[in-house]
């Protein structure tokens, strides 16, 4: 199932997947914590940065390739939401861990999917889940045009 | 034996003084180790309690422990007594309930312990945001409740809840649509920034008045004063305590604060929660809507 994964999100899917439900809620607040800052560029222009509605509470999302437009090149992301939402930072966090520096050609490859099998349905309830849903189809959809264009 | 009330004077001239309690009262009692109080957090946010809470404050989660896993409805009389027995809360123990977004979650599940007889249940006013604001101390300590002996109870869902027919009968009758002017009108189909929760048709019951559920809220979060909120639903609205009530939005949570106003704050002797709200009713084949802003 999780074969064409980067190893880095096989390694969270597999640790969530361990945990009884209460304890997956522990592991996505270390992630919400451990989720970096926004780099110094970004400060202060999170207009430019794409937001992503879906999300219960405003989460913005910047998606570079290096070298620009490479669609080979390396994924970096970036993520801002507030402290008062970490179930939204945490979402964000199991995507940054998983996804951040691997290729374009993988990242497009994880199957859209994928939030649902991290065992937080029960956790978090499947609704909520659908802002992780978005947060990669918006990850994947920048990708394609950037490396595209 | 339940916790004193909050004399605060601000609360006085509220209907039911006695279902708010403010953040010094609060922090009073939490000092004083007052026996028979239970806090819960309910938020939005399913990670927010476990960030940081209230010290000696337990979490409950409107979709984990109050909603019924399968079926669209609340837990059973046996679901919810073991929600309360394990957080130590007996049948005559105080609940003092807080959460984020102005208390919408606490709201909700002040009304939906309500439905389910629960006597002493009380709103801390401005929620985790009025306790964050004053730097009042959070932490991730997570207490062990000694559980209680709850009785098993039945839900009684006649007094406060209306299920869609009731709302159907109830066209040309009270009615308060407290989401935003958008989806009011039909615009939106859902609150901007929050997930699509699918309702096929946009707009709302016909008939009903728009009252967002923020307008009862001061910048701060906590309530409006009671002549402020009378302005608004009496006034402004034509509504009146003696009236029959149904209010509603998309799947009556806002609603439960709107209830909480008018029922406690307000006194209305008969207002129902719709909690099937927008996204039963814009889903069901054949309702009336209406779409376009309030006339």
């Amino acid at each position: 199932m999780t074969d064409a994964l980067p190893d880095a999100l096989t390694e969270l899917v597999d640790d969530f997947n361990e945990l009884a439900a209460q304890d997956r809620l522990q592991l996505l607040l270390e992630l919400s914590d451990e989720l970096p800052e926004l780099p110094d560029r970004y400060e202060g222009h999170l207009d430019e940065l794409e937001r992503v509605d879906e999300c219960q509470t405003p989460l913005f999302l910047a998606v570079e390739v290096e070298p620009a437009g490479d669609p080979h090149g390396t994924v970096r992301l970036f993520f801002n939401a507030p402290p008062e939402s970490p179930t939204t930072r945490g979402f964000a966090g199991i995507l940054h861990t998983g996804l951040d520096g691997q290729t374009v050609d993988t990242v497009l490859a994880v199957p859209d999917d994928i939030p649902f099998k991290f065992g937080l349905g029960e956790a978090v309830s499947p609704l909520r889940l659908r802002g992780m849903v978005a947060m990669l189809g918006r990850i994947k959809r920048q990708l394609r045009d950037q490396v595209l264009t | 034996m339940s916790a004193p009330l909050d004399s605060n004077p601000s609360f006085a001239a509220y209907a039911h003084p006695e279902r708010l309690v403010s953040t010094q009262w609060l922090a009073d009692q939490l000092a004083a180790g007052s026996p028979d109080l239970v806090v819960l957090e309910s938020d939005e946010d399913v990670l927010l309690y476990d960030s940081g809470h209230i010290p000696g404050a337990l979490k409950l989660d409107w979709h984990l422990d109050l909603n019924d896993p399968v079926t669209r409805d609340y837990v059973d009389g046996q679901g919810f007594a073991k929600v309360m027995s394990e957080r130590g809360i007996g049948p005559d123990t105080t609940v003092v309930l807080y959460g984020d977004k102005s208390n919408w979650w606490a709201a909700y599940a002040l009304w939906v312990m309500t439905l389910f007889g629960h006597q002493d249940v009380r709103l801390l006013d401005g929620g985790r945001a009025a306790w964050v604001a004053e730097g009042r101390e959070l932490t991730r300590d997570v207490p062990t409740a000694t559980p209680a002996t709850y009785p098993v109870t039945e839900r009684d869902d006649s007094a406060i809840r209306a299920f869609r027919e009731d709302a159907l009968q109830h066209i040309g009758k009270p009615m308060v649509d407290v989401r935003s002017p958008g989806e009011y009108a039909g615009e939106l189909l859902s609150i901007p920034g929050y997930p699509q929760e699918g309702a096929v048709r946009g707009g709302h019951i016909p008939g009903a008045k728009s009252v967002p559920w923020g307008r009862a809220a001061a910048e701060d979060g906590r309530f409006k004063t009671r002549e402020e909120l009378e302005a608004i639903y009496q006034q402004e609205k034509g509504l009146s305590s003696g009236d029959d009530v149904v209010v509603y939005c998309r799947i009556g949570e806002r609603s439960s604060h709107t209830w909480f106003v008018l029922t406690h704050l307000l006194g209305f002797e008969k207002v129902r929660n719709y909690d099937g709200s927008w996204t039963e009713w814009g889903n069901s084949v054949r309702v009336p809507v209406a779409a376009g802003p309030e006339e």
